[in-house]
């Protein structure tokens, strides 16, 4: 079997294909401007799907051959980290003066009443400021809600805040719904969705989401301990840390709300961030003990550009998934959609400019003390 | 290897089949709208997507305490009397509804009450001796609780009877796990709002206290009329019914605090009409139990008046003319529909404590529907950008991962369907979506690994076999770390969130199943069928 190896597999591994097929075939060597050692070597094959199926042509292929120090790239990694970190806690610190919370809390959180609205015709919005200020209710806030499919445009969101004493609660509500019906009658309306959270439930939500995210993260430490090194697990945490800071910042700087589907957002993509951290440890450990001669950061590099082509492909892959739910998915998604698809590419990009050069950090800090220099391969070797 | 390969195939198909009929049950007939009829049957949708409400409620045990040892304070008082034993029973401190203080005792009698109540009450309250002659009996901590979980219960079932009137179908009651004493409630398909404020917050209760003194003009002479001021045990009330003719004017009434009957004693209630009078009542039944302390109480107290209290306000001041078991009426100027609704109340069972609204949800049908719609839009694209790509990128294989993702999407539908107790929820729904995409991570994981073993020149079936092996740790790893994550959703999440997990996890795992388990079949099954030389299209 080995002599039946056809001609375009034997020459892949060049690092400048040549069996490409000949029809219309470009190959595009770029270099990176201002890295003069960075050479990314992409070939683009294009040509009829069919002759490719039929003919078991070269196949389509991005980074093939990858051959990027990405630890050399580490100090731009950490500009670009700090500069999207601190501009969002910049962000929620300007919320936590304004309105005394770090992101816009939605009323899963803050508690109070919401109720949307949708009406006959495009709804007024100040007529409908005047009808609830006129019915004696303070501190309404309107919103009209957008939507792709234009199904929701005359749809209003009336947001009511906490109120203290919970038997007064739903009393808002329908102070609303008879606000509208004396104040604005000439656009008839239907009520369409009502929330109304007590204080006593936002705090215990508040509570559960908290014990949801510090649980999450230690049960993703514990299980990469056991299944790795203390410092992969704290490589990955970190990581995640670093992502979950970033789209909440996004939420503060795009003054959007965090409610409980927001919630379970980070916390997935939480998950989504330690799966692709995971990815490219497992690629460190196996090279690892493949070769016990080259240095950690000649593994760390090779093991993220091995897993390159994976990682952009799957990454893309669930990105275009999730956008496709911010886009068709609905008003009630939208903050869901959004953190996923935020968190998906800072999830992505996090795995290769935080993890990986924590671990060689760590390594050459332990050597710098001291210590012994090699990072252990994980306790269970698989040949 | 072949056999083996029909076996595998064999179970595939199995697997399959089982998951359609999870989804469609068996379909009445094949058309699209038969089918998504079918699929509506068996696959639960949660509140965001059917529409309907949800509440979360909290019950006032506080007030069903308060009314035990009001009962307990004044059988106490009859216990006293019975004995011939001077003292004087009652509740110091509104705050501390569990405290019972007996004072006034006679000289030297401390000990005789003492084991007076020792005797009757030493199961249920702590009897310990207090400053200046006086005892002082204390619910016990574990009866307090046990009553207030037996209050919960009987809200439980007390709001079930009202919905089941409603006709809602398929409602959730139960206790609440995240605080004290409250009560989750789940209606689907309720579609106005005023339907669920007139049940539930309806809280009537019932009762029938004896009747002190009255009618006062106010509460000011109402305390004069008592001597100055009020009793400890007794308390003022307002009345609301009708005056009738030849009563002296007044709105106030002084009743005993403890009620002769409440609440659940009453079994039944009718809209009925007044033989005498042709007005409407409403005939009320009590049961065995309170029929006998009824007929106790109104032998006794014959010629004297006893109020018929609702929601805190005398409906009607009635003389007792005669002893009465267990038959009454409730006689006003009751509008048919007035008399049809108290009826219906008292018939399904007046609450044992109000209730506080906590949390309340509802999200229209329209609203419900659309959400199904964008959700569903939203998966389908993703689907189909994911499986064109995956034809493109990985052509031959590409196939190979469409069919295990189509596969994965039936089996996570289907257990959905299986599992009675999974809704599927909008979120749920994103769920499906993010499956998708991570779910073809495993394949690609796979696939990137084959065509390097295969640039390694390995052969296709050693390449097949390295690349399943060598990915088969990494999707282990990255499959339970999310569905831990999704774990623990689960367990802090509700409702909606609670269905993002659901999704995911079993999504999740099912991807375990197609991914490795299918994709690697279909490999086999390919390789085998390749000639000398060729390669798997990948």
């Amino acid at each position: 079997m080995a002599s039946a190896m056809p001609q375009d597999l034997k020459s892949s591994r060049a690092l400048a294909p040549a069996g490409c097929f000949q029809e219309s075939c470009q190959r595009v060597q770029s270099s990176v401007v201002g890295f003069g050692w960075v050479r990314i070597n992409i070939v683009y094959c294009w040509g009829s799907l069919s002759s490719s199926y039929r003919k078991g042509r070269e196949p389509v292929e991005f980074f093939r051959s990858v051959n990027v120090d990405w630890l050399r790239l580490k100090w731009y990694f950490l500009g670009f980290s700090l500069i999207f970190s601190i501009s969002g806690l910049v962000s929620m610190a300007v919320h936590m003066h304004t309105i005394g919370s770090p992101v816009p809390l939605g009323v899963d959180f803050q508690g109070g009443t919401q109720v949307q609205v949708r009406f006959a015709q495009t709804p007024d919005i100040n007529k409908i400021r005047t009808a609830t200020a006129a019915a004696g209710i303070k501190d309404a806030k309107i919103q009209a809600i957008h939507d792709v499919d234009q199904s929701s445009g005359n749809d209003v969101l009336i947001a009511l805040p906490e109120q203290q004493d919970e038997s007064a609660l739903d009393a808002g509500r329908a102070q609303i719904v008879s606000a509208l019906n004396s104040g604005y009658s000439e656009n008839p309306f239907t009520v369409r969705n009502v929330q109304v959270v007590g204080p006593t439930v936002g705090h215990q939500l508040e509570k559960q989401a908290l014990l949801a995210t510090l649980y999450s993260l230690l049960g993703m430490l514990i299980y990469l301990w056991f299944r790795f090194q203390l410092i992969y697990g704290v490589a990955a945490v970190v990581a995640c840390f670093h992502d979950t800071l970033i789209t909440v910042g996004a939420f503060a700087l795009t003054g959007q709300e965090v409610s409980l589907t927001v919630i379970a957002a980070i916390l997935t993509l939480v998950g989504y961030s330690m799966n692709d951290t995971i990815v490219v440890f497992d690629r460190i450990r196996e090279n690892l003990l493949l070769s016990r001669r080259e240095s950690l950061p000649d593994v760390v590099n090779r093991s993220i550009n091995q897993t390159l082509s994976r990682t952009v492909l799957t990454s893309g892959l669930t990105f275009l998934t999730v956008l496709s739910l911010y886009i068709f998915g609905g008003e009630v998604l939208r903050g869901f959609s959004f953190a996923l698809v935020v968190g998906i590419i800072i999830g992505t990009y996090s795995s290769i400019a935080v993890a990986a050069p924590m671990l060689v950090a760590w390594q050459e800090w332990r050597g710098k003390s001291g210590k012994a220099t090699v990072l252990p391969a994980a306790k269970r070797a698989r040949s | 290897m072949n056999k083996n390969l029909k076996n595998k195939i064999i179970l595939i198909v199995a697997v399959l089949l089982v998951c359609i009929y999870g989804i469609i049950g068996i379909p009445s007939g094949f058309s699209g709208k038969a089918l998504t009829a079918a699929m509506g049957k068996r696959i639960h949708l949660g509140l965001d997507l059917q529409g309907g409400a949800h509440l979360i409620l909290q019950v006032v045990v506080v007030e069903a305490v308060n009314a035990e040892t009001d009962d307990t304070v004044a059988n106490i008082k009859k216990d006293l009397a019975s004995a011939s034993l001077t003292a004087v029973a009652d509740k110091p401190d509104p705050a501390k509804p569990t405290v019972i203080r007996v004072g006034g005792i006679g000289a030297g009698k401390i000990s005789d009450v003492t084991s007076l109540l020792d005797s009757k009450y030493s199961n249920e309250y702590d009897v310990s001796t207090a400053a200046d002659n006086t005892l002082q009996m204390t619910m016990k901590p574990s009866v307090e609780k046990a009553l207030e979980q037996k209050t919960v219960q009987q809200a439980i079932s007390a709001i079930r009877d009202r919905v089941d009137a409603l006709g809602v179908s398929e409602p959730q009651i139960q206790e609440y796990g995240l605080g004290d004493n409250q009560i989750l409630v789940d209606l689907p398909g309720v579609e106005n709002e005023q339907q669920i404020e007139s049940i539930i917050q309806g809280t009537n209760r019932l009762e029938i206290h004896p009747v002190v003194g009255g009618p006062y003009a106010s509460e000011q002479e109402a305390a004069t009329g008592q001597g100055g001021s009020i009793p400890v045990d007794d308390e003022v009330k307002s009345f609301s019914g009708v005056v009738e003719a030849g009563t002296p004017a007044g709105s106030f009434y002084v009743l005993e605090r403890a009620p002769v009957v409440a609440g659940n004693d009453f079994r039944s209630a009718d809209p009925g009409t007044n033989p005498n009078t042709g007005q409407r009542e409403v005939d009320f039944t009590l049961t065995n139990e309170a029929g006998d302390k009824f007929y106790d109480y109104t032998s006794k107290n014959v010629g004297k008046s006893m109020a018929v209290v609702m929601n805190d306000h005398i409906r009607e001041v009635a003389n007792i003319q005669s002893a009465i078991r267990d038959r009454g009426e409730i006689t006003g100027a009751f509008s048919p529909d007035e008399v049809a609704a108290l009826s219906k109340l008292l018939r399904t069972g007046a609450l044992p404590a109000s209730l506080k609204q906590l949390e309340k949800r509802f999200v229209g049908a329209s609203l419900g529907a659309d959400s199904i719609r964008q959700g569903v839009t939203a998966a389908i694209v993703g689907v189909l950008v994911v499986m064109v790509f995956m034809l493109i990128y990985y052509r031959g294989s590409g196939v190979n991962a469409d069919i295990a993702l189509v596969f994965n999407l039936v089996i996570l539908l289907g257990v959905l369907g299986f599992w009675e107790g999974a809704t599927l929820t909008l979120p749920g729904i994103a769920g499906v979506i993010l499956t998708i995409g991570m779910g073809v991570d495993s394949n690609v994981l796979i696939f990137e690994r084959i065509r390097e073993e295969m640039r390694s020149g390995k052969s296709p079936s050693a390449a097949v076999e390295q690349g399943f092996a060598h990915a088969w740790t990494t999707i282990f790893d990255t499959h339970v770390t999310t569905i831990v994550s999704a774990a623990i959703l689960f367990i802090f999440g509700s409702g909606p969130v609670r269905g993002f997990a659901t999704t995911l996890t079993i999504g999740l795992a099912a991807n375990l199943f197609t991914a490795v388990f299918v994709s690697r079949v279909i490999f086999d099954w390919h390789v085998n069928h390749l000639k000398t030389g060729e390669l798997v299209s990948i």
